[in-house]
């Protein structure tokens, strides 16, 4: 069992969940109540990382990292060392990689919204905030806690961006995953096989818990308009 | 303090050009077909809608001027809005829905208003309750406790009764009735029933397309409608068009030329001889002559036969052909008592009179033909 790799796959999958929680809630809001041209566009752009192969999704991250592009350059001027083969730019690469696991669940969360709902909050003098806080996120959270899960659960998993943008280098990018990898090479059957099933029992419980999240939601009744029996 | 004023004006997406006005303690029923606007004025007076030109004012307070460049938001204005479906938030209790807009007040003070309107909006007892498990008339009285809850400056109804069965519509309906009689702010309600309007408001304002084509007493628009439009917005079934022949101003009559025959009405000198006019009357205003005196010229007694009858069981509505040609048609509404004692049926003749002081003229319609429209 590399403990370090477990410890490195955590601290990438929780600061890839909070940053991406933070982000991901104010673009689903957006997409979800605002109809722009392009709509599709940005909508696809977000979806892309579902679709793409994880190695082209390296490949052109190593492209942004590198000394020759502007992002690489000012990571590099203000940090002084570089994204690629860094944890900095593992949780960057997750950050992109995991993007539609987040925003996905939240979109459909607060596109169930009735928009009726936060018009009557402003109606109730409620402002922004106490809209968001009172009313849209008490509604939205099974699609918050879906969210989560599913981002925390699929940065633990994800392997061919990591090998592309990380590396495996011991205590800084090499992850469970690439751990098991790494021990299957070596014929180390034992601790590729206990680390597999750690990762293999952690995704069975987190997957079933989003389904029960998401069976609970749909038993509760959408919004109030509906007359009881 | 003067009441609500409202002057609306945009092209799209729906069309407005409305003009109303509500004094305090009264209420205004908005009507005229779906899609004519009558909720996108609501949401221009909340504030969750803003017209292209226009202005409104409630209570002396501009909430919105176009040309003033004033538009205050939904929150600052003094609005409560009853909402078409109720809106009420799923994931709170009962209590927490109207207590809501009081956020700013101490917890013992929020609850103590809190259970005071529901108290006045007779649902005290459901605290606790969310609104799923709620009846739709429950569900209608929270909505309402928890627009009074910010103490607004108007209050706002759309088609407060559209979710709920008969009988529980009847009972919000005396409910409000009485509520607007100890509110001393203007209410705005929005319906597609004229009947609901006549029972509830002070003032009708009939809309079409987005435009307001009359305001007046209920009494009056439906007896007196300014216009043919008007008349077939409002259901008016008997509307029809006809010659204007001349006038008796001593006698106090008007003659018109209607099917081949000659009707008076009351002496309108505003039209010209000659002229093409639209009439209408009530069916409510169409008098039943009785057998005995059948041989007594009414006022504009005209031999009729009784093509259909819907019998209910406080009014009587007939359909009755003019004898003669062109067999022009007539709607009666008589007390289904009276229409018993009659022993009216299908196919029977009838003698009636329109009385001609019931007859009301307008200017005739654009379109041809004297018939009501298809709608």
């Amino acid at each position: 069992m590399d403990w370090d790799a477990f410890s490195i796959s955590l601290q990438l999958a929780a600061a890839t969940t909070v940053i991406l929680l933070l982000g991901s809630v104010w673009l689903a809001r957006w997409l979800a109540w605002s109809s722009f041209p392009g709509r599709s566009l940005v909508e696809g752009v977000v979806a892309l990382p579902l679709v793409l192969p994880p190695t082209v999704l390296g490949y052109y991250l190593l492209v942004a990292f590198s000394r020759d592009s502007l992002l690489g350059r000012v990571f590099e001027t203000a940090t002084g060392t570089t994204l690629a083969f860094s944890f900095s730019g593992l949780l960057l690469a997750s950050l992109v990689y995991s993007l539609p696991f987040a925003v996905q669940p939240l979109l459909r969360a607060f596109e169930a919204i009735p928009p009726r709902l936060r018009e009557a909050a402003w109606c109730s003098g409620l402002g922004g905030w106490a809209t968001f806080w009172r009313v849209e996120l008490p509604l939205a959270w099974p699609g918050v806690l879906s969210a989560a899960v599913l981002t925390f659960a699929h940065t633990l998993g994800e392997f061919g961006v990591v090998l592309m943008v990380g590396g495996n280098i011991p205590g800084s990018t090499r992850t469970l995953a690439i751990s098991i990898y790494d021990r299957t090479q070596a014929f180390d059957d034992a601790a590729a096989g206990s680390m597999s099933l750690l990762l293999l029992g952690f995704a069975l419980v987190t997957v079933s818990v989003v389904y029960a999240v998401e069976r609970r939601r749909a038993q509760l009744p959408k919004a109030a308009g509906q007359v009881a029996p | 303090m003067s009441g609500l004023r409202v002057a609306l004006e945009q092209a799209g997406p729906i069309p407005l050009a409305a003009a109303f006005d509500c004094p305090r303690g009264q209420l205004l029923a908005l009507v005229g077909p779906s899609g004519s606007g009558k909720s996108t004025i609501l949401r221009c007076i909340a504030g969750l809608h803003r017209a292209q030109r226009g202005r409104v004012e409630c209570g002396g307070v501009v909430l919105f001027d176009s040309a003033g460049g004033v538009d205050v938001s939904p929150q600052q204005r003094r609005v409560g809005m009853v909402f078409q479906d109720y809106a009420l938030f799923p994931h709170l209790s009962v209590l927490d829905n109207v207590t809501l807009p009081l956020r700013a007040l101490p917890a013992a003070e929020r609850e103590r208003i809190g259970r005071g309107l529901l108290e006045r909006t007779r649902i005290a007892g459901l605290e606790a309750r969310r609104p799923h498990q709620l009846s739709g008339g429950e569900q209608q009285r929270v909505a309402l406790a928890r627009a009074l809850a910010r103490d607004p400056a108007v209050l706002l109804l759309d088609e407060p009764f559209s979710a709920v069965d008969q009988v529980t519509r009847h009972r919000l309906r005396l409910e409000l009735a009485s509520l607007s009689r100890t509110l001393e702010v203007p209410i705005v309600l929005v319906t597609h029933d004229l009947d609901e309007a006549s029972m509830l408001a002070d003032q009708v304002c009939v809309l079409h397309r987005g435009e307001t084509l009359q305001q007046g007493a209920p009494d009056a628009v439906l007896a007196r409608p300014a216009s043919a439009q008007v008349a077939r917005l409002i259901d008016m079934r008997n509307l029809f068009e006809a010659q204007l022949n001349g006038h008796s101003a001593e006698q106090g009559w008007s003659e018109l030329g209607w099917g081949g025959r000659t009707l008076r009405c009351a002496y309108a000198p505003g039209y010209d001889p000659g002229s093409r006019v639209a009439w209408c009357i009530s069916p409510t205003n169409v008098l039943l002559i009785p057998e005995r005196l059948r041989r007594e010229e009414g006022e504009n007694g005209l031999d009729t036969a009784i093509l259909d009858l819907l019998v209910g069981s406080a009014l009587t509505q007939a359909v009755l052909k003019c004898a003669g040609p062109p067999g022009l048609l007539l709607h009666m509404t008589l007390p289904t008592r009276v229409a018993r004692r009659h022993a009216l049926a299908v196919g029977g003749s009838l003698r009636i009179s329109l009385p001609r002081e019931a007859i009301h003229l307008m200017p005739a319609a654009a379109r041809e033909g004297g018939r009501r429209a298809p709608t």
